[in-house]
């Protein structure tokens, strides 16, 4: 094996590109995933069914079938009938709402451990239904589901990977562009370590945040 | 739309790639998942440490980075050439067993104390211990859990695609490439993926109930490899340990 340091070097400014487009990718399909994934398991709740079998089709269907072809549906069908996007805003959808299908999973068990009680005392009170949502069950439910989320960023983080084959450069699209040009092997390698030194301490943080937000009863 | 010849020339022998890749995969994932669960809870430290090291390691990274890192940086650093259907299987079976190793180690770990003490006391060996009373203890836990493991593994086969593996994505490439005709393609190939995804939850949800099912039963004489794992079999509701496995995709 001959490790080539010049190679690094010269692979460095693309890496750091990479990194940003990762970040990028991984921040607003974070976004989407947190608020859709919410929408979703409040739908699901729902007491009317025309609301909830739709929702719970679209989320199973979603759950159950590859990110990689849910991009290349978006980015190749979806233009035919509206407006074409970038690949890096399709990535952003793409990862958004394959993930939001997971959050809404993890809401979903994060509302139903709320205590019937809080319910109860809200409909005591005679709240609206927002009212109760808003003030009495949404900031019990988030507050135990952070960790869980957090999960599913690490996971978005390396499905990000996935955008680069419909064209947006993120770190590893970088690493392989790079690597055809130059028929090199760091840039790929230097990649995989950087997706462990970024996955690795945002898991230990996310057990620490499990222990910290931990309700004890 | 996509005429028929299509299907059969490119979509069938794409979904026999498929099926491959998932089931060589699904076999190395779940050998490594019980190799590296069980040494994770080695009383060696040394053997726990490293064995932690291979689950952060392949937690960490992504497979579609490992698949090409297998079949065009190995080649340059090594002078070894993958086949690139065995690069795939081999990435993800990696990737998936670890994932696998923390539901194994979870499972392992909710067996009563006293089962093992029991082994030991009996004069088992370690091994022997494993073989005949925490595993088939821990089995009915695992189930559940390597259920949802091998849909996300069915889902990572897409990524076989993009290292020249021709799968059913890579045939829908092609397809959509030819015909210039997506929606249908990519149509067909989600509800493909879905209706597999369907069939092997439903398949393996009959295996769930059988490993519950066996739960306190008298081991009959004789039986085979299925029916010795799921001996006396005692089946929790749905441990506290596992959840960790579930949600570390």
């Amino acid at each position: 094996m001959n490790w080539d340091w010049n190679v690094v070097g010269d692979f460095m400014p693309r890496f750091w590109d990479g990194v940003l487009l990762t970040l990028q990718a991984l921040l607003f399909g974070s976004l989407i995933a947190f608020s859709l994934g919410l929408v979703w398991a409040i739908a699901q709740r729902s007491r009317h069914a025309v609301i909830r079998w739709p929702v719970n089709a679209l989320t199973e269907f979603i759950r159950n079938t590859p990110l990689l072809v849910q991009l290349f549906f978006l980015f190749y069908v979806v233009p035919e009938w509206g407006p074409s996007m970038s690949a890096l805003t399709t990535g952003i959808i793409g990862l958004g709402l394959h993930y939001s299908t997971y959050t809404a999973e993890v809401y979903r068990a994060g509302i139903g451990g709320v205590p019937p009680g809080q319910w109860e005392a809200a409909t005591a009170l005679s709240l609206p239904r927002t009212r109760t949502w808003t003030a009495v069950i949404l900031p019990q439910a988030i507050r135990r589901v952070v960790p869980a989320l957090g999960n599913y960023v690490i996971a978005m983080l390396k499905d990000s990977p996935m955008i680069a084959i419909i064209g947006a450069l993120e770190m590893f699209g970088e690493a392989e562009s790079f690597s055809n040009e130059t028929f090199t092997f760091e840039a790929y390698t230097i990649v995989g370590i950087a997706f462990i030194a970024i996955a690795y301490p945002a898991s230990l943080l996310i057990r620490v945040l499990e222990r910290r937000l931990a309700i004890t009863s | 739309m996509m005429s028929e010849g299509m299907f059969s020339n490119y979509f069938l022998p794409g979904i026999w790639i498929t099926i491959q890749v998932t089931f060589f995969s699904a076999a190395l994932a779940l050998v490594v998942a019980f190799v590296i669960g069980t040494l994770r809870t080695s009383r060696l430290w040394i053997v726990r440490f490293l064995s932690g090291i291979y689950f952060e390691l392949f937690r960490g990274t992504s497979s579609l980075v490992l698949m090409f890192w297998l079949v065009f940086a190995v080649p340059l650093m090594f002078r070894l050439q993958f086949v690139p259907m065995f690069a795939g299987v081999l990435a993800l079976g990696l990737t998936y067993g670890a994932y696998g190793s923390e539901v194994v180690r979870g499972a392992l770990a909710a067996v009563p104390v006293a089962q093992r003490e029991a082994g030991v006391a009996l004069g088992f060996t370690k091994f022997q211990r494993l073989r005949r009373i925490e595993v088939p203890q821990a089995w009915p836990e695992m189930v559940p859990p390597f259920n949802n493991l091998l849909i996300e593994l069915l889902k990572g086969t897409a990524l076989v695609s993009t290292i020249m593996v021709a799968d059913m994505t890579y045939a829908a490439n092609l397809v959509r490439i030819g015909s210039n005709e997506s929606a249908p393609v990519y149509t067909l190939l989600l509800a493909l993926y879905f209706v597999f995804a369907f069939v092997l939850t439903r398949g393996m949800r009959v295996l769930e109930k059988h490993a519950k099912s066996r739960v306190g039963q008298a081991p009959p004489g004789g039986g085979g490899l299925w029916s010795r794992l799921s001996l006396r079999s005692s089946a929790g509701e749905g441990s506290g340990a596992l959840t960790a496995g579930g949600t570390t995709r």
